[in-house]
């Protein structure tokens, strides 16, 4: 049995920044990204200070570089599309390395590429400092609709059993001498894909039946609740705080 | 067992049918008293899951009545009836759906309104009986197949049920699960009602079976008897396993309480 991904992107540790109850980290989170957002573009010095400041909340938690950079790469999607606009976007043309390029897509690529990586680096840091079931514990404590914590929890817990499931259906393909290169491969794949989605689907409905039989009525009991002290919400404000000064310097100084 | 007890369980000229017109049941009548054993045998098809999902009231029977411990099973009933009717399903991995062992053991009593210390005592005491206690922080995913379908037995315990109803519970377990779900079971104070194809296993938990074939019941007698009538097995698509021989002697092995299933390393 594979840890699955929702496991993998948390890493064990007793740093001060895993001790902090998560539901103040996730608001600190939430918090250091909007303000990230709401910084004008063209401050390029205040990205260089946000960086700056997770690169501090990564020391203090002890995540290794290589372990964000390799999270990084569920970003490539939108860096690919941020690296498009400058030749897609129209508008006065600047010459950069004998290219011509839009100067509006340039900057709108760099404010996608800057906001889109610290927001994405600090939810890594997010996930690596706390486990799963402590951030559905926080989306809990933090009023988020009732609905959405249970879709997140049957998330992380069936993520592994289905990922399980994929990879016994590729290893039964491929020992039947299916070759991922043929041409026909897409198909085969897609209609693995769509097994899949009715094997989910039916587990799905076992799964409600087994709820109900132990007397579900549509709300799932809360979870133990963490307590956070004075100094814990202080400790997790010190980020998007000193975030919040550096853009209102970044307004000031336009 | 006397009669004048309320039985566990009294099933009377129960009949269903699927929306779609398939007739699974017609008209089964079963009793099983309190503290009874129950093997519910019978091939593919015969009903087995059908009757099972009247028991709790997620199937509501067309014709017939369901009772648990005196308790009709309707519609105005169902969280008591889901209370005194626990049903353990075949996949584990259907069962146990929370983040933790401990979360999910919850789930039912916490369904009826327990909180606090009673819950923590209410899950602590069934991990207990299961021997699973020191899994409690564990994701079920990362517990053996025998260990999750321990944990799924936790779970209906620790809703404090008159009868546990157990699917197939020695389906997928290699023989030392197997052994010691035995011992498990057979160490509980309740009313066991068990669906299995495994004969042996039949025999060894439960004094008396039920054959249920093409929705009625047409056997019921001490197990032993039922797996010796070849004439009985053939008709209804029971077969015992190669070179096993019902009338074989078992040897009177202490069970229960004299090993703790828990202490076996997964």
């Amino acid at each position: 049995m594979g840890a699955g991904h929702v496991h993998r992107l948390y890493r064990h540790g007793h740093t001060p920044v895993h001790r902090l109850p998560a539901h103040v980290k996730l608001l600190a989170l939430v918090g250091f990204v909007f303000v990230v957002v709401a910084t004008p573009r063209e401050a390029f010095w205040a990205f260089g200070v946000y960086a700056v400041l997770l690169g501090a909340v990564a020391v203090i938690a002890a995540v290794p570089a290589r372990f964000i950079l390799r999270r990084m790469v569920v970003e490539i999607p939108f860096v690919v599309f941020a690296l498009l606009l400058p030749f897609l976007a129209v508008g006065p043309q600047v010459e950069v390395l004998g290219l011509s390029l839009s100067e509006d897509g340039l900057l709108a690529g760099w404010n996608i590429l800057a906001k889109g990586t610290l927001g994405v680096v600090a939810s890594i840091l997010l996930a690596a400092t706390t486990d799963a079931r402590a951030l559905l514990m926080a989306m809990q404590r933090l009023r988020v609709p009732p609905v959405l914590v249970e879709i997140t929890s049957f998330m992380v817990r069936y993520a592994d059993v289905i990922a399980d499931e994929m990879r016994r259906m590729k290893i039964a393909r491929e020992s039947r001498g299916f070759e991922p290169t043929r041409r026909r491969a897409l198909q085969v794949v897609a209609s693995s894909a769509g097994a899949l989605f009715i094997r989910s689907y039916e587990r799905g409905e076992r799964v409600h039946l087994a709820m109900l039989s132990r007397g579900y009525n549509g709300r799932l009991p809360s979870l133990e609740v963490q307590q956070a002290s004075a100094s814990a919400w202080v400790a997790a404000a010190a980020l998007p705080a000193t975030a919040l000064v550096v853009s209102v310097l970044a307004w000031m100084s336009l | 067992m006397t009669p004048s007890v309320v039985p566990s369980l009294d099933v009377e000229g129960l009949a269903f049918a699927y929306p779609d017109g398939h007739q699974a049941l017609y008209g089964v009548n079963l009793r099983i008293e309190r503290g009874e054993r129950v093997a519910l045998l019978g091939p593919n098809g015969a009903g087995k899951t059908t009757l099972v999902l009247h028991l709790n009231g997620i199937l509501s029977a067309g014709a017939g009545t369901v009772t648990v411990a005196g308790l009709p099973v309707a519609k105005q009933n169902l969280l008591e009836i889901r209370r005194r009717v626990g049903i353990v399903f075949q996949d584990p991995d259907d069962q146990l759906f929370m983040p933790t062992v401990r979360d999910d053991v919850a789930f039912g009593p916490a369904n009826l309104g327990l909180s606090g210390s009673d819950l923590d005592d209410r899950v602590h005491l069934a991990l207990s009986q299961v021997g699973m206690l020191e899994f409690a922080d564990r994701p079920p995913h990362h517990l053996s197949f025998g260990q999750r379908r321990r944990v799924a037995v936790a779970t209906v315990l620790a809703m404090g049920p008159e009868i546990v109803v157990l699917d197939e519970p020695s389906s997928n377990l290699d023989p030392a699960s197997r052994r010691e779900l035995a011992e498990v079971l057979l160490s509980l104070d309740v009313t066991l009602l068990m669906i299995t194809h495994d004969l042996p296993y039949a025999l060894e938990l439960c004094p008396r079976s039920v054959v249920l074939s093409e929705g009625v019941i047409v056997a019921d007698a001490p197990t032993r008897d039922v797996l010796a009538d070849p004439d009985l097995l053939a008709a209804h698509r029971l077969e015992l396993p190669f070179g096993f021989d019902p009338r074989t002697p078992v040897p009177n092995v202490p069970r229960g309480g004299t090993t703790s299933p828990g202490t076996v390393p997964a």
